[in-house]
This record gives structure tokens, sequence and C-alpha cells, in this order.
């Protein structure tokens, strides 16, 4: 069993603590057959991953995939990066995301054997650099609502555990304002509504609890690269086999152009599957991941 | 927030995602840090194709780095061991701290703080 990241550092007042979803999430990407997938999509020596979680809250998630990525993606060099409405959230998924880094790959040795008597320090070939103290990354955690802030197929491996509980309606998104504080001089029952405020963010879906997931999921053609593939969250009152289908049927960012002066057309498809879920009951799963990409045809 | 965060970012604002000119976005007054971390050839030759150059390029220019070469490095010019130092100073060691990233097309900015860009949005542009 691949190691849980360190979260003591995390303030849970305002940030989601770690709980059922969220360790689902990691028992689902190291699983064999995630595993087996994902060191298939992205195979070294291809270019290396972007990963993204969205609303990262603790940053565990994402943390526990970048630490453990030699296993996982049977590659270290990715690129993390992570968003959340909360900027307290930020800091804390920088610091999780760093320090499972710090705590995991220190005495990582790559699984490729770099003993190859004929590779010269110049050599043509990268595979012959194979680095052994070779170690992951986090480029930034950005303040964001949902991948807004991210440009068009910049994004490889996309983790949301969306908050998905259905509620009357969604709270309002917040503002720049909302977090240019004046904490110090606000009362506890102020203090009280603003934690109360910023922690309904974390689990109010609105209506079916899908609000929030059908916007992610309706940015996921603009925001994956064509090899990039996204991990969604869903819980039973969700209908996640509905959800499913309706992926399946997307027309969107099929047609992609190639780079440059040769234009070419590529007919593909979306596939979703159902990677993971726990809870079974009476036949329906509680909660279940969705591994969602494209496929050429 | 690592400079090469800025090659994956583009303006929130609904209305500047079909304009050319909300990418790349361009830094204002930002206070750079320096973190050294062990030097990776191989991780540096892995990220060069997922990069948008021309966004690098411009970059690079505005904070007034060293010029970075105007092609993509490829083939030979990736064994060149001080382009691949550069580059893994610019891209994994140097980070922005304090400062603004602004929309060229709305002209929006958005303030980085303690190396956390804020990219919410006033009431008004959401």
């Amino acid at each position: 069993m691949l190691p849980t990241p360190c979260t003591a550092h995390v303030p849970f007042d305002t940030i989601y603590e770690p709980a059922e979803d969220s360790y689902l999430f990691l028992d689902t990407l190291s699983s064999a057959s995630e595993t087996t997938w994902l060191i298939q999509q992205f195979a070294a020596p291809s270019p290396s991953p972007t990963i993204l979680e969205v609303g990262s809250g603790s940053g565990v998630v994402l943390a526990f995939l970048v630490a453990n990525s030699p296993t996982i993606l049977g590659r270290a060099d990715v690129l993390s990066l992570a968003t959340d409405l909360n900027r307290t959230a930020c800091l804390a998924t920088r610091e999780t995301v760093a320090k499972a880094i710090a705590a995991q790959q220190q005495t990582t040795t790559t699984t490729r054997p770099s003993t190859n008597p004929d590779a010269a320090p110049a050599s043509h070939s990268p595979s012959t650099h194979a680095n052994p103290s070779m170690k992951s990354t986090h480029l930034a955690s950005v303040q964001s609502n949902l991948a807004a802030s991210f440009k068009p197929g910049s994004i490889d491996i996309l983790l949301f555990n969306p908050p998905y509980v259905p509620t009357e309606a969604v709270p309002r998104a917040p503002t720049a304002a909302d977090f240019e504080t004046g904490d110090a001089a606000a009362t506890r029952s102020e203090q009280f509504e603003r934690e109360s405020y910023l922690l309904s963010l974390t689990y109010a879906g609105g209506k079916d609890g899908m609000e929030i997931t059908d916007r992610l999921l309706a940015d996921l053609p603009r925001v994956l690269s064509p090899r990039g593939v996204g991990y969604v969250l869903l819980c039973a009152q969700n209908r996640p086999r509905e959800v499913v289908e309706r992926i399946r049927g997307w027309t969107e960012g099929l047609d992609e152009e190639g780079e440059g002066s040769r234009r070419r057309r590529r007919r593909g498809r979306w596939c979703a599957e159902m990677a993971g879920f726990s809870g079974t009951k009476a036949g329906w799963e509680k909660l279940v991941i969705v591994r969602v990409w494209r496929e050429d045809l | 927030m690592k400079l090469l965060t800025a090659n994956f970012l583009t303006c929130a604002v609904k209305g500047c995602k079909a304009a050319a000119s909300s990418y790349p976005l361009h830094f204002k007054d930002a206070e750079l840090e320096l973190q050294e971390i062990d030097f990776q050839p191989e991780f540096i030759h892995n990220i060069i194709p997922r990069i948008d150059w021309e966004g690098l390029r411009v970059m690079a220019n505005e904070l007034g780095f060293p010029k970075i070469p105007d092609l993509k490095p490829e083939g030979d010019a990736l064994n060149d061991e001080q382009t691949m130092r550069d580059l893994h100073r610019l891209l994994l060691e140097t980070h922005v701290v304090e400062g603004r990233l602004c929309c060229g097309n709305c002209g929006h900015e958005y303030m980085i703080k303690e190396g956390i860009a804020n990219f919410l949005l006033p009431s008004h542009l959401v």
C-alpha cells in the first residue's frame, strides 16, 4: 500500500478534512487497473504530464498521485497544479504536495536501469540520462473557480472531488473581496459565519448535487489535452450511470486541428468508465469515481 | 508559483476565452525568488515538448531574463548543457512571490500574494 500524504499542518476550520471520498480517490488511483491504464496512457518518453486537482482542499489526493507518480504513472517527471476557491486551501495544498514529494522521493530510484556503459553524458538518447534522484515538482496552487484559469489543452490528468451533496441551492461563488480580511476585527459570529460559508463550498452541490460537477464536466473538452484524462467523483444521488451515458454522447472537442500548416481532422469519441466505487448498497454504489477520456476511432 | 505555471494560465473572464491576446498573461511588478533544486536534464527534456515556446519567450523577455533561443530546442540543441541549465533556472527554480498577472485583452489584473495568484473575479465580471 502506498503511503498517504501527511495533512497535519492543514487548518480544517475552512478546509474539507480527508474522508471516505478522498480515500476512495487514493485507492482508485493506486488500483492495479488504473495504474496499468495510466502507465500505458502516459508512458515515457512522452512530454511530462501536467496534473491538476480542481478544488484541492487539503491537497491529499493531488499529493498522493504526485508523490507516488513513479509507481502510479511510471515516471516522476510530473508537473503538479491545483486550484481552490479558498486561499487557505491553496496554501495548504502547496505544503501538502511539497512535503509528500520530499518524504517519498528522497530515496526513490528510477525503475529504469541506467547502467549502460555506452551512455555518455552527452548522448542523444534522453533515456540514458536517467536520473536516480528524479523528483516531481509542484508548479503552483492557484485561487480560481474550477479550471477557468487554465488555457485550452493544458491539462493531462485532472482530478475532481466535487461538492456533490444535493442542496437547495449552491452557495454564491466567492469573489476576491472575500479574502481581503480584516479577520482580527471580525466578531466571533462573523468568523463562524465565514467559516460555515467556506465549508459549504466544499460540499453543497445544488440540484441533484450536480450543479458544480456539471460545470466542470462541461469544461473538460476545453481544458484537457488530446491525451488528457479526468477523474471525477460522484455519489449515488448524482445518478452516476446517467452521467456516464451523457459523457459518452459528447461531441465537443473531437475534431482537432493539427499544429502549423498541416491541418488534419481527427475523429474520436468520448469515453467514460467507472474506475472505482465504494459502499455497495442494494446493488447501487454509494460513491463512484468516473474516468473520462477521449479515444481515436 | 513557479514561472512555468504562466505557460498554462489564461484570463478567467469568459469573454476573453476566444481572444488570442488573453494569452500569455503579462507579469507586472513581479517580485521573483530563486529556490535552487537539483538540475534534472531529463526532466527539462520532457517538459520542453509541453511548452508553448512563444509564450515562454514573451514572458522571459518581459521579466528581463537573458534571451532564450528563438526556436524550441530539438535534437542536438537538447544536449547543450548551458541552454538546459538556463531553462532549468527559468522554469523550475524561479518563483513569483508578489506581483500581478495582466490580461492583454480585457486588461484585468490578477494579484499574486505569497506565490498564490488570485483568479477569482469581481462580481461584475463573473
